[in-house]
């Protein structure tokens, strides 16, 4: 179990705000395998993206710790962050904002590559941006377009273009499809999932689209209210999914078929706040099976079969 | 290798750049076009005037015996109370309205923008004090400021232009947060820290270039409005010292003529209104050409 | 008789965007009909025409710069194109209601949803505001929201609720046709299961005829009873679900089913639509898929197909059914 290229331990993100200290990411622990993709999914507010940024250290933890490559990086200090950075990049999500307007792709790409000194000749650099661009298939006729010239899907190919330009080995993609068409979302998953397999990238994809997710990870991590509920093998959660909100949360998926007659688990009412929440389940309020030992006490995660872990009283 | 080859690609697709486009718009503005060929025609007579005229002779001489002449063809725009030509006199008066507005305007630019990208870009106490202490000096009006200043320091160009300036800056540090806030949260800002670029990188790559437009526009906005204060500063008797041929002071030695010889009023208002009209047709013209169509081309 | 039960009749419907140096069409000639009680999922991506073509139903194309090129637009028989505007507004909520994708900016956040539905309940029935108030009360209850929160503000409450008074309001006057672009695109999966499972019953109950825009074939699979595919501005298949679904013929539509990622078969490569939607300014001669099309053949390059008849409700517009043998991977039998 030595091979895990990121480890994260009791990871804890609180912010404070006027009406009390928001739990946005809550004791979070998890591995995962140099090569594999873990998805977390969640709801909107359940902390998933807050994750993604405290992992790169794009927002600094409040407590716990994140190993990469056996190496302590939470609340590594600017400069000795910014070398690291090389290790670990970011997909964003939407492709309208996340590149600046008012650069040019080459300008864009080039960018990492001049930042860190890879390649400080001019010519040198733009040969490694038109490398890049066909690497994420982009043609290259492009490469003096501006962002606004550029649809959704191509832009954020630029965005993939620029996080791999450093030659990371870990990516976090934080929902970067949820903001594109079907037929593109389509050739952007598979783009990430053949880089993965020709540069054995490690990826965390972070979405609230349950069919994509089961699509492209391994394993997948479940966040309800700043909490992972249920972590394991992709194809074990669609199998046997045993939390009560992983089971909702399966059986709310619209499918594209017809005639697949399906029990549908409909939650009542909606996720609560995350500011100061008492030590009690987070799902505990809207589960159908909640007891009183659910209201009196948080659920930890256990490990119930191998490799399969659920934070729930009743199971 | 190949001919081909050795162009360097940026070069082989080059096309017009955002900056021919945005001019490319600008041109398309009739109003702004208006603007800028008055500007481009003062400018000129500002420079020509250095050039071709003696201010010695020309423009501080007296000339008693040719004094309060009406406009003829030997002095198109007449001649004031001490016999000066008043067409050579305004020309050369655009040298100094010209400068102070653009001076002034400079000065209240870099302070006013570097403190409004800091107060933006870092927010919290800094960014707090910043923004209340600017709106401390906005609270002055700023007519009285100037004169607090040019009273304080004493009288002359240089002074004017720091009076004007500094009561410009608070404009320019609202307008910079402001942009600077709206930047910030655009997620590129956050993949730039992603890629490991320095905070200062961020702000000068990323941050001020997004936020240059409404600045742009700010600046030409306030040339206008300078060289009006300026001119009021000097029809005060604040301004530029006596025998310079300033537009505002020009208007106040003819004030008391307003009656028999109302061109020596009238030529002067006219170059400040000419000159104003035009800094803010193009103004206009250019908020048009650099904001909305930019970013949302559909 | 059967005409009597048609509710919305689209006929050849076109509508352009005329902007300073070009011209966007985003609707080219479509014909739909619609019956009562039935629910018609609008598919197609971003930029398809989808928005623009339930816009136009109300009449609410921005003009300048949209513009109604040809095309009628008939409620129960009245022509709602040739109606003056006075009657135009009659029409808007009372006989056709719109809801819109994003429930945070579709709320007037000065006033409180009891008013606001109110509001709508007053304009078109003229009762008393003590009956209207009443009445969106009563409209509250139906959508799941307790009566008693009437008199609080959009701000109070979430996405999934504020969706939720939206359709309260659009159904308060009980429209013949009921036009809901993306309603569930900005809530959470859980939320979208309530929100869409609450609609089912509404439009059960009232029988309210309702045009569903969406991108999500989940979602038209839930809840639609016809589906009409749309690219670049054109229909390019219209029939029921279960033709659209199980018998599907145009390569688009296969296109879509394909990029979609399959619970069942995980960990395989996605097979997505090579290539982009044409530029909508700039639309090929031929059929607008043809670019991006497995099949396309030299006459689709030329010729812009027609809607065809394959059976009684399935219609499909696409050049190479011409060819007697043709058909798409799909629709051969698969395991």
């Amino acid at each position: 179990m030595s091979d895990n290229i990121l480890e994260v331990s009791h990871l804890k993100k609180y912010f404070k705000t006027q009406r009390g200290m928001v739990h946005a990411v809550d004791d979070v622990s998890f591995s995962i395998e140099r090569g594999k993709t873990l998805g977390i999914v969640g709801e909107s507010g359940c902390g998933k993206s807050t994750i993604g940024r405290v992992i790169l250290q794009l927002i600094k933890p409040t407590s716990g710790s994140v190993r990469f490559d056996g190496q302590e990086i939470a609340g590594l200090s600017g400069w000795k962050m910014r070398s690291m950075r090389k290790e670990m990049q970011m997909i964003f999500q939407d492709p309208f904002s996340s590149i600046d307007p008012r650069r040019t792709v080459n300008q864009i790409i080039g960018e990492p590559l001049k930042v860190h000194g890879i390649k400080k000749n001019r010519v040198e650099r733009e040969e490694r941006v038109l490398e890049l661009m066909e690497t994420v298939g982009l043609a290259e006729r492009l490469i003096n377009a501006y962002p606004h010239e550029l649809d959704g899907g191509r832009r954020q190919r630029v965005g993939i273009a620029c996080a791999l330009a450093v030659e990371p080995r870990f990516i976090v993609c934080d929902e970067p499809v949820s903001a594109l068409d079907v037929s593109i979302q389509a050739q952007i998953l598979n783009l990430l999932k053949h880089l993965q397999r020709q540069i054995g990238l490690t990826y965390i994809f972070i979405t609230h689209d349950l069919s994509v997710v089961n699509h492209f990870s391994d394993d997948i991590a479940v966040m309800y209210l700043g909490q992972v509920v249920e972590i394991t093998s992709a194809q074990e959660l669609f199998d046997r999914p045993l939390h009560p909100y992983t089971q909702a949360l399966l059986s709310a998926i619209p499918i594209p078929e017809i005639g697949r007659k399906r029990q549908r688990i409909i939650l009542n009412g909606e996720i609560s706040s995350p500011i100061d929440p008492p030590d009690q389940c987070r799902f505990a309020k809207r589960c159908l099976y909640a007891t009183d030992e659910c209201r009196a006490h948080c659920p930890s995660l256990r490990e119930v079969s191998p490799g399969h872990q659920v934070a729930c009283w009743r199971v | 290798m190949t001919e081909k080859k050795r162009v360097p690609a940026s070069r082989r697709y080059a096309k017009r750049s955002q900056t021919a486009e945005i001019w490319h718009r600008l041109c398309k503005n009739k109003g702004a076009m208006l603007g800028l060929l008055i500007m481009i025609v003062i400018v000129c007579i500002a420079i020509g005037a250095g050039f071709l005229l003696d201010y010695d002779k020309d423009v501080i001489g007296q000339n008693i015996s040719q004094r309060l002449q009406h406009p003829s063809w030997a002095h198109p725009m007449g001649t004031d109370a001490t016999g000066r030509d008043m067409m050579y006199r305004i020309f050369y008066g655009a040298r100094y309205s010209l400068s102070i507005g653009i001076i002034s305007v400079l000065i209240a630019l870099v302070i006013g923008v570097t403190l409004g990208v800091i107060a933006g870009y870092c927010g919290g106490v800094v960014g707090e004090i910043i923004m209340r202490g600017s709106d401390a000096v906005a609270a002055i009006p700023s007519i009285l400021m100037a004169i607090a200043i040019v009273s304080a320091f004493g009288q002359s160009m240089l002074n004017l232009m720091l009076a004007v300036g500094v009561t410009s800056v608070p404009q320019f540090i609202r307008i910079t947060h402001a942009a600077t806030l709206t930047v910030r949260n655009q997620e590129y800002v956050e993949a730039s820290r992603c890629l490991g670029l320095h905070q200062w990188q961020i702000i000068l790559f990323h941050v001020l270039p997004n936020c240059l437009s409404p600045i742009i526009v700010q600046t030409t906005l306030r040339v206008a409005s300078a060289i009006i204060s300026a001119s009021s500063l000097s029809f005060l008797g604040l301004g530029v010292p006596a025998p310079m041929p300033e537009w505002g002071g020009m208007l106040s030695a003819g004030r008391s003529y307003i009656r028999t010889h109302s061109y020596l009023t009238l030529f002067p208002g006219l170059a400040i209104m000419i000159t104003v009209l035009a800094l803010n047709l193009l103004g206009d013209g250019l908020r048009d050409a650099l904001d909305p169509k930019l970013k949302g081309k559909k | 008789m059967e005409e009597n039960n048609t509710v919305l009749q689209i006929e050849n419907l076109t509508v352009h965007y005329v902007l300073e140096d070009e011209t966007v069409e985003a609707v080219n000639g479509i014909n739909l009909s619609l019956q009562r009680g039935k629910v018609l999922g609008l598919v197609g991506e971003t930029g398809a025409g989808k928005t623009t073509t339930g816009l136009a139903c109300m009449r609410l194309i921005p003009n300048p710069p949209g513009v109604i090129k040809t095309g009628r637009v008939l409620i129960d028989g009245t022509d709602l194109m040739t109606l003056p505007e006075m009657k135009m507004n009659d029409v808007r909520g009372k006989e056709i209601s719109m809801i819109f994708q994003d429930p945070m900016t579709s709320l007037n956040p000065a006033f409180t949803v009891g008013e606001q539905i109110a509001e709508s309940v007053q304009l078109h029935d003229h009762v008393s505001k003590d009956a209207a108030y009443k009445k969106a009360q009563e409209m509250l209850e139906l959508v799941g929201i307790p009566a008693e929160r009437a008199g609080e503000y959009p701000h109070q409450f979430s996405g999934g609720m504020r969706q939720r008074v939206v359709i309260a309001i659009a159904l308060t006057c009980n429209p013949k046709l009921l036009i809901a672009d993306e309603p569930t695109t900005a809530l959470d999966v859980t939320i979208q299961a309530q929100v869409l499972d609450m609609m089912k019953q509404l439009i059960e109950k009232y029988q309210t005829s309702v045009i569903m825009i969406t991108h999500d074939l989940g979602i038209v699979a839930e809840i639609c009873d016809e589906v009409a595919v749309m690219y670049a501005g054109s229909i390019v298949e219209r029939g029921t679900l279960e033709d659209i679904f199980n018998n599907t013929m145009h390569p688009y539509t296969e296109g879509l089913f394909n990029s979609l990622p399959n619970i069942g078969h995980r960990g395989e490569d996605l097979k997505p639509i090579p290539g982009l939607m044409p530029d909508p300014t700039n639309l090929p001669e031929g059929c607008a898929f043809a670019p991006r099309c497995a099949y396309a053949g030299e006459s689709c390059k030329c010729v812009r197909p027609e809607l065809r008849a394959v059976s009684d409700t399935h219609f499909v517009a696409c050049n190479a059914y011409s060819r007697k043998d043709f058909s798409i991977e799909r629709s051969k039998p698969h395991e």
